[in-house]
């Protein structure tokens, strides 16, 4: 059976027919042809698949696509603005955040979750609070930098 | 996955009303387990009742000190709300010691609740596993079981419940509310698991008729502390090999008294009475502790693989004790 599932993915509204079976993360790559959002293990073990749903992060390969029915999902096509990079993206180039890139997109979306999330506010904080986040080429110490640079400015900005 | 429907209630009673009258159908919460199980055609239901949308989603202070949690609460949110960082927090590091914080942005308190073992047995679906197809036979027994449960066994079943929030829930003597469409009850956290026996197939004391609807957790004296210690094979997005959490309550030096639990070693999230009772009107030392981990560990029956479990439990348990203890002075 065909469910109707409404969802608005990086500001634009998407109206789908979908099988209950399909989850957020088939709809993202193969409906909606959203390929940035990456399937590694599809059990929730690795974090490559990490989306913004209503802002939070989450592994969109547990998440069934009629679950997100009337929710906003972010994935990392929607991470920059008018062709420029995000922050973000532009501190895991500058650090040299990867190496095959594959956990990538997973990495970013996932630290814009973490940044908006009540973690102490310590350098450590970053690599707790990127826990869900595995990397296969063990690019962990420029991802963990790339991250803690706009993590400490935003805390900087903050106390200024 | 094998087809199936899908609903989304409302009300608590609709919602009640539907598992009573559909077959085949299960509650799906955060879905960070059944979704998994699911997948691995593990658990096939065909009609999937999503309760997301159910009025359960608060944290409130109850007037008697107490708290009482929505089961729908995100793991996140309660880990991270600020009266249970304060008031309890042996519960805020056992829930965000545990899975990711993806996972736990969308994984509830009920699904934690119920989450399934992670033997690997039981999610292969093709090995023989009574918990999973009962009276098949227990394939960890004679296998892979490092990682296995040494307390609570029983020659049906050797494996753990994997749950970091239910070993502090059961420290913090938690009650937990269910509800049927006929009626409401009560149960206490440690007695919400049940233990293999000859029927491991049958985890819970909740019925398939019935919701949990809230946990409830009783006041604590002002002077109590507190902690929860995991060791597992990477220091985080891991399960727990053996885990503790301990609640102290103090007189001037002494324990008043205390509650151990234990976690990754047992069937069930497990409550170590005997040991609490020295803990009793007891002043605090390494060597108090040493007794109560080694009365704690008793009863433990490890498999070829596993021994390791029962020392490192016991230094497990020394360590959340003296944590709880350094939390004192
Ligand atoms: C990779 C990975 C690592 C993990 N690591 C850890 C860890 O280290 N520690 C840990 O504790 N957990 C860990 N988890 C497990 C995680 O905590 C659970 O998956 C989660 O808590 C389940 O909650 P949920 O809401 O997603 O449940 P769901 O998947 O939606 O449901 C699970 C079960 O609970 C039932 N259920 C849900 N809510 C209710 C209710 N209110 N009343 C009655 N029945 C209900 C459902 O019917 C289903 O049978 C991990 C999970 C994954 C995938
Ligand atoms: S330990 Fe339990 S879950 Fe694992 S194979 Fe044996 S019966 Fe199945
Ligand atoms: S693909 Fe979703 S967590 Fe690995
Ligand atoms: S850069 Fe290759 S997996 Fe992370």
């Amino acid at each position: 059976m065909k469910y109707s599932v409404t969802l608005r993915v990086n500001g634009k509204e998407q109206k789908l027919n979908l099988d209950a079976r399909a989850t957020l993360l088939n709809a993202l790559r193969e409906i909606l042809h959203l390929t940035g959002t990456k399937k590694g293990c599809d059990q929730g073990q690795c974090g490559s698949c990490t989306v913004l749903l209503n802002g939070k992060r989450v592994n969109s390969c547990l998440v069934l696509a009629v679950m997100a029915d009337g929710k906003t999902v972010t994935t990392i096509e929607g991470v920059s603005s008018n062709g420029e990079l995000h922050p973000l993206q532009q501190s895991f180039l500058s650090h040299d955040g990867l190496q095959c890139g594959y956990c990538t997109p997973g990495q970013i979306v996932s630290a814009l979750g973490f940044l908006n999330e009540p973690w102490d506010k310590t350098p450590e904080a970053v690599q707790i609070g990127m826990s869900g986040n595995l990397c296969r080429c063990g690019a962990y110490p420029n991802i963990a930098s790339a991250i803690e640079e706009i993590r400490s400015s935003i805390q900087e900005a903050a106390s200024s | 996955m094998k087809p199936f429907t899908y609903q989304r209630p409302f009300t608590v009673q609709e919602a009640l009303h539907s598992i009573r009258n559909t077959p085949g159908s299960i509650f799906l919460a955060g879905g960070t387990n059944l979704v998994d199980m699911m997948k691995l055609e593990v658990i096939n239901p065909s009609v999937l009742i999503d309760i997301n949308q159910l009025p359960l989603n608060k944290i409130e202070p109850l007037p008697n000190g107490g708290i009482q949690i929505g089961s729908l609460v995100r793991n996140s949110d309660l880990g991270f709300h600020p009266l249970i960082r304060k008031n309890y927090p042996v519960l805020s590091q056992a829930v965000l010691s545990g899975a990711s914080p993806q996972l736990r942005n969308m994984a509830t308190v009920g699904g934690n609740l119920m989450q399934k073992t992670r033997c690997s047995y039981y999610r292969d679906e093709i090995s023989p596993c009574s918990k999973r197809n009962p009276g098949s036979g227990c394939s960890a027994l004679k296998g892979y079981h490092a990682e296995h449960a040494i307390l609570g066994t029983s020659s049906s079943c050797i494996a753990t419940h994997p749950s970091d929030m239910c070993v502090a829930l059961s420290a913090l003597e938690a009650i937990i509310h269910i509800e049927s469409e006929k009626e409401k009850r009560k149960i206490a956290a440690s007695e919400f698991h049940l233990l293999p026996g000859n029927s491991p197939e049958k985890e819970t004391v909740l019925e398939p008729y019935e919701i949990i609807v809230m946990i409830e957790l009783p006041p604590l004296p002002p002077n109590t502390t507190s902690c929860y210690i995991k060791v597992s094979h990477r220091a985080l997005y891991e399960f727990a090999l053996s885990s503790a959490a301990v609640v102290l309550e103090w007189e001037g030096e002494k324990i008043k008294q205390g509650r151990i639990a234990l976690g990754g070693v047992a069937a069930k999230p497990w409550r170590c009475f005997q040991a609490e009772r020295l803990l009793e009107n007891s002043l605090p030392d390494e060597k108090l502790f040493r007794s109560c981990a080694e009365t704690a560990l008793q009863g433990a029956e490890p498999q070829k693989e596993n021994q390791y479990k029962v020392e490192l439990t016991k230094q497990v348990i020394c360590k959340a004790l003296s944590t709880a203890f350094k939390r004192s002075v």
